[in-house]
């Protein structure tokens, strides 16, 4: 947090910056960094038994936050000082590689997509494949699906959306209501639950998308709060926080996947696991998809996409040339819902259970976060961006090894190792082979004492130098969410446009080349 | 009657603390054109301050005077939630300045994220609560009413008012005010004439972080409790009432934020509780669809 306290700073430093004056920054990025810690990390309001708070202080928390602080405003300063290469002109051979990429790597991306759970449960087996095609699989294809679903609102129409959650709330409740009343299919529910949702696009759509910019925002983030509080209130028809429970489970074509006579595995004559259900339910996000992929794309080009994106560009010449830009941004914003509502009933087929917990804000907020750290309006970069996002989100559950680490203090000691000598040393590539070795030596030290304690009689880095540093109650999935966040924060410094930074045109004269993504405009709806 | 104005009086208390928040949104969305979502976080954190300060200084201090103590809170809330919204501005907003319109709000969504869980990290996640304070009754209206006046309540409605004027005045009426409407009508030209806009901005922020801080003062001392997650919807509420009022509008914050708290209060008391946000949630929907932008709000004007 407080080494990159003055990361803006960083365009402001003059390459030149003598040692004085990168002493001064440090030195005030040290004291505004104690000055922030002073009430909410020094002191800890703890309970006592009978309830009453009192203030339990921290100082070396702070110290070391200090620490931190100072010399990574020093890395800051050095890093930009370090005088970056040129960039060369592409020569000819990678230009003709790039040309081969840009056609083959669709092609074999998706052989690679559809093949990959099979490859994985080859791999690993059926207990060690489970986590790959659940968890990172089909959770990261959601929110591909999800990513590129709202695309279609905010990067191609130009509408602000910030209650896209909704939709998928409507899909999810729409199949687990239909399957567990009535009885129906997935198969059935499915569109079932896209109609549901976009029906509710346009009951939304239509009063409110005569609101332009920020006012569209809030009241779509409004309505996304509307549709989750009614879900919680609403107990007969919704069971309300307790959510719908029991939801039927996958069928392949009506064979279950269970251990019963009659079943997949019977039918097959296979094993009995859990894992072909989740390849099953993996083959189908991949395809929904896909699906939303190309009718997005196919949708560009006739006239209904080109005007979604006059409209984005230009509102006031859209309606000159005679576009109904209330039809136009309905479409756009039912077509929407529809994928949203799809991958609702998705999820509910693959949770079993639903509960207005799973459709907060957060959702919403995070399926714009992928919409945009993608870059806005390409489809490739909303993909990248879910699999960052969500795939580095679920990466930091496999956090339980540091856990040790941590509550030892070892963990923050090398952190602050780490960040020291890229404060002190001012070339980049000497600093980090410095703090490797020096990482490297302390974590062996640490590991073998027990072990050199025969040669070297005298400990050399003895335990009570490391309880200044100790995180004794350590746990790992309390920092998911504010690693999620600070991601969020610098990948926008960093790249404000996104990771794909190149947008492809939907019409061309002659010949098609990519244009920059910042001659493409936002919109204003 | 009697409980109409009970109510009324619970209602103006829940806008105060609404509006103070909502200031602080429809300033950055009036100079920068920004919706500053980690504002309801810094409203948390304030709250989070506010609790700290005032255990250091009734057990440590041993301070037994609550209105020394609840003004010593006050003022360092204001300063400390202020260097925490400089902070913030400079580090997630400020390299923003001048691209697209969606990155800073994607800065800010990912900053109300952070804020949320260090606080939960720093924190704790349990509920914290702290004794009741200023916990007098008046009785209003004399024998055969049943309409009450708690302390609290005077105090923060007081608290508000002064406040406003305080800060009515320095809009209107100083240099740093009439930079800040500089900036608001074109930045541009107020940097041409030699208004430092990013210092102006910054103390834009550092305002609306102050006012936070007394509204989270206040609501950790009305509801005697304060929880890392009681960011989001104070905030949202807060940002609905500046739309409400007309986002840009100052008086408009403040008129939205006392409509949002009435709407909630009286649809508690005379329908349901369960659907008090949805009915402020929907009041706002149906307010901007016949008056497009809200109440107080200028009608956007369109350039070819």
């Amino acid at each position: 947090m407080a080494a990159m306290a003055q990361t803006s700073a960083v365009a402001e430093t003059n390459e030149g910056a003598d040692l004085g004056a990168r002493l001064k920054e440090a030195i005030a990025a040290a004291l505004l960094t104690v000055l922030l810690c002073v009430p909410i990390i020094l002191l800890q309001a703890q309970a006592d038994i009978d309830g009453v708070l009192h203030p339990v202080p921290r100082y070396w928390a702070v110290a070391i936050f200090a620490f931190l602080a100072f010399f990574g405003r020093l890395a800051i300063s050095n890093a930009a000082a370090d005088v970056r290469k040129e960039a060369k002109p592409e020569s000819k051979i990678a230009a003709s590689v790039r040309a081969a990429s840009a056609k083959y790597l669709p092609p074999i991306g998706l052989a690679v997509l559809f093949i990959y759970p099979f490859a994985v449960l080859a791999l690993l087996g059926s207990g060690g494949s489970l986590k790959w095609v659940d968890s990172y699989g089909i959770q990261i294809l959601i929110y591909v699906m999800l990513g590129w679903g709202l695309n279609i609102v905010v990067g191609l129409a130009g509408l602000l959306d910030l209650g896209y959650v909704a939709f998928y709330a409507v899909g999810a409740y729409s199949y687990a209501l239909l399957a567990t009343t009535f009885g129906l299919s997935f198969w059935i529910c499915l569109p079932l639950a896209g109609i549901l949702a976009a029906l509710w696009g346009v009951m939304l759509g239509f009063p409110v998308l005569r609101l332009r910019g920020d006012y569209l925002a809030i009241v779509t983030l409004a309505f996304g709060e509307i549709i989750r509080l009614v879900l919680v209130n609403w107990v007969p028809f919704t069971g309300g926080g307790a959510g719908i429970a029991s939801i039927p489970k996958i069928t392949f074509f009506s064979l279950p996947f269970s251990d019963q006579p009659g079943g997949f595995d019977e039918f097959f004559h296979l094993e009995h696991e859990s894992v072909y259900a989740k390849i099953f339910l993996y083959l189908i996000i991949l395809c929904l998809a896909l699906i939303t992929n190309f009718v997005s794309m196919r949708l560009r080009r006739l006239p209904i996409g080109r005007a979604w994106e006059a409209l984005r560009e230009d509102e006031i010449a859209c309606r000159s040339l005679g576009i109904n830009t209330t039809n136009t941004k309905l479409t756009a914003f039912a077509l929407g819902a529809f994928f949203g509502g799809m991958a609702g009933s998705f999820f509910s087929v693959r949770q079993g259970f639903i509960s207005p917990e799973s459709f907060t804000f957060v959702e919403s907020a995070t399926i714009l976060a992928i919409v945009v750290l993608g870059g806005m309006g390409s489809q490739i970069g909303v993909a990248l961006a879910a699999v960052f996002l969500i795939g580095g989100f679920e990466m930091l559950r496999e956090l339980d090894f540091l856990r040790a680490v941590m509550s030892s203090g070892t963990g923050v000691f090398v952190i602050c190792l780490g960040v020291a000598v890229f404060g002190v040393v001012r070339s980049r590539r000497l600093a980090a082979q410095v703090a490797i070795v020096l990482i490297v030596v302390v974590l062996a030290l640490r590991a073998f004492q027990g072990e050199l304690q025969p040669f070297i009689h005298v400990q050399l880095l003895p335990d009570a130098m490391f309880s200044v540093f100790a995180m004794p109650d350590f746990d790992p999935a309390q920092y998911r969410g504010l690693l999620f966040g600070l991601a969020m924060v610098v990948m926008m410094v960093v790249r404000p446009r996104g990771f794909v930074s190149t947008r492809a045109p939907s019409i061309f004269l002659k010949e098609k080349k990519a244009v920059s993504g910042s001659l493409v405009k936002e919109g204003h709806g | 009657m009697d409980n109409f104005i009970q109510q009324l009086i619970n209602g103006l208390t829940l806008g105060s603390v609404y509006g103070l928040i909502a200031i602080g949104y429809t300033m950055v969305y009036g100079i920068i054109g920004m919706i500053n979502f980690a504002h309801g976080d810094v409203f948390m954190l304030s709250a989070f301050i506010a609790l700290l300060v005032f255990l250091v200084l009734t057990q440590v201090f041993g301070i037994t005077s609550l209105p020394v103590a609840f003004l010593v809170v006050l003022v360092a809330g204001m300063v400390l939630t202020s260097v925490w919204n400089w902070t913030i501005e400079r580090i997630a907003y400020r390299p923003l300045r001048g691209s697209f319109r969606l990155a800073p709000l994607i800065s800010a969504i990912g900053m109300s994220t952070f804020l949320s869980n260090f606080v939960q990290v720093a924190q704790g996640p349990r509920n914290k609560p702290v004794p009741p304070m200023f916990t007098d009754i008046i009785h209003v209206g004399g024998a055969g009413h049943d309409i009450t006046l708690q302390y609290r309540q005077i105090v923060i409605v007081a608290i508000t008012g002064l406040l406003l004027f305080g800060f009515w005045w320095l809009v209107q009426k100083t240099a740093l005010g009439r930079a800040q409407r500089a900036c608001e009508q074109d930045m541009k030209m107020a940097a041409l004439i030699g208004v430092d806009v990013n210092q102006t901005i910054s103390i834009t922020f550092v305002i609306g972080a102050a006012l936070a801080a007394v509204a989270g003062a206040m609501y950790m001392m009305y509801y005697g409790v304060v929880n890392f997650s009681d960011g989001f919807l104070p905030g949202v509420k807060a940002f609905t009432a500046a739309v409400l009022g007309g986002i840009g509008s100052l008086p408009g914050a403040v008129l939205g934020g006392l409509m949002i708290g009435l709407i909630e209060v009286m649809w508690a008391a005379y329908f349901s509780s369960d659907y008090k946000d949805v009915a402020a949630f929907s009041i706002l929907a149906i307010t901007l669809i016949f008056m497009p932008s809200g109440i107080l709000g200028r009608p956007e004007i369109e350039k070819v």
